[in-house]
């Protein structure tokens, strides 16, 4: 079990629900993956359609816990909008809070950002930041009122994975107490072990698994890739040396000259 | 009144946001509305008055990350 922040989740993977190759796959992926929270989002409604309220029935009937976003709002009056929408519609005071500040990065507009959670947590939302990696950024977010950050580790939906290994160890090393998801870059099992083998609470991701060959299998091998990163960290990792040791005793070896 | 609903412009008779909603074979309480910018509440959409030229989002459920 993971508490965060006073809710009990059985996984520390939460997922994205875009991309995926159809609504059936998208359910045995939330399922094989073991996550307990996904991301939705809200976009126009055709008149007369029911696309959201066919995708919203799908989701609703997975029994976990919704993390809506403010996913492509480029100011802070539409996402605090947009927020106030989500909770409306989706019943919850969880935000994922994003300001994207760069067409080309989608990296966050970092003002804007501090701004919106401003707003959002005096409104009495549970804001969940898309960050950087900065820690002044970070201060100025836990200073508005945010009490988890959420840091990407590469561009959203680069693949990357973490390509400042520095940069998130010194995030953990500075807020020891504040729970952190890396949200944004992932591409493998093994960027999400890296990163929870640095002491990271949990990541969320979307592209990886929708978009792999066997979104299901990829679900399934990030959730044991996040739970072996978990239980690595916590079970203290050896430290790298320069040298070799051998690992048979030496005690009692054979001499045969 | 001419009115711009999720960016197409429309004319229709519609006094309210309800009425609107109505209108233009909008219904469910998956469905979320914006005036200019500003939530209205689902519970506030058959008092809210439109006015000639008013930006109406009206938004539901989607896939996200």
């Amino acid at each position: 079990m993971f508490d965060l922040l006073g809710t009990n989740l059985s996984s520390r993977l939460l997922l994205g629900t875009a991309q995926y190759p159809s609504p059936a796959i998208l359910a045995d992926a939330v399922k094989a993956s073991g996550t307990s929270v996904v991301t939705v989002s809200l976009r126009r409604e055709m008149a007369g359609g029911r696309a959201g309220e066919q995708f919203w029935s799908l989701i609703r009937s997975l029994g976990v816990k919704i993390l809506p976003n403010t996913a492509g709002c480029h100011s802070v009056k539409e996402a605090v909008t947009t927020a106030k929408m989500a909770r409306e519609v989706f019943g919850t005071s969880w935000i994922k809070l994003e300001v994207i500040g760069n067409h080309d990065t989608l990296q966050p507009d970092v003002f804007g950002l501090v701004e919106a959670a401003r707003i959002l947590c005096d409104d009495g939302f549970t804001v969940f930041p898309y960050t950087t990696d900065d820690l002044v950024v970070a201060e100025r977010l836990l200073e508005a009122g945010c009490k988890v950050l959420m840091p990407w580790c590469a561009p959203i939906g680069s693949a990357l994975g973490p390509v400042n290994i520095m940069a998130l160890r010194s995030m953990r090393g500075h807020f020891p107490d504040v729970p952190l998801i890396v949200d944004a870059g992932l591409g493998r099992p093994s960027h999400a072990a890296t990163v929870m083998e640095l002491g990271f609470d949990a990541v969320l991701l979307n592209t990886a698994i929708a978009r792999a060959a066997d979104p299901v299998g990829m679900a399934r091998a990030f959730g044991k890739a996040v739970d072996a990163g978990r239980e690595a960290f916590s079970s203290g990792m050896l430290e790298p040396r320069d040298v070799a040791v051998p690992s048979t005793p030496t005690i009692g070896r054979a001499v045969f000259s | 009144m001419k009115l711009t609903v999720n960016g197409e412009a429309h004319e229709v008779a519609a006094a309210t946001l309800a009425e609107l909603l109505a209108a233009l074979d909008y219904e469910g309480d998956w469905l979320a509305t914006a005036v200019n910018s500003d939530l209205v509440h689902k519970a506030n959409r058959a008092e809210f008055q439109l006015s000639d030229g008013d930006r109406i989002e009206i938004l539901s459920p989607m896939q996200g990350g």
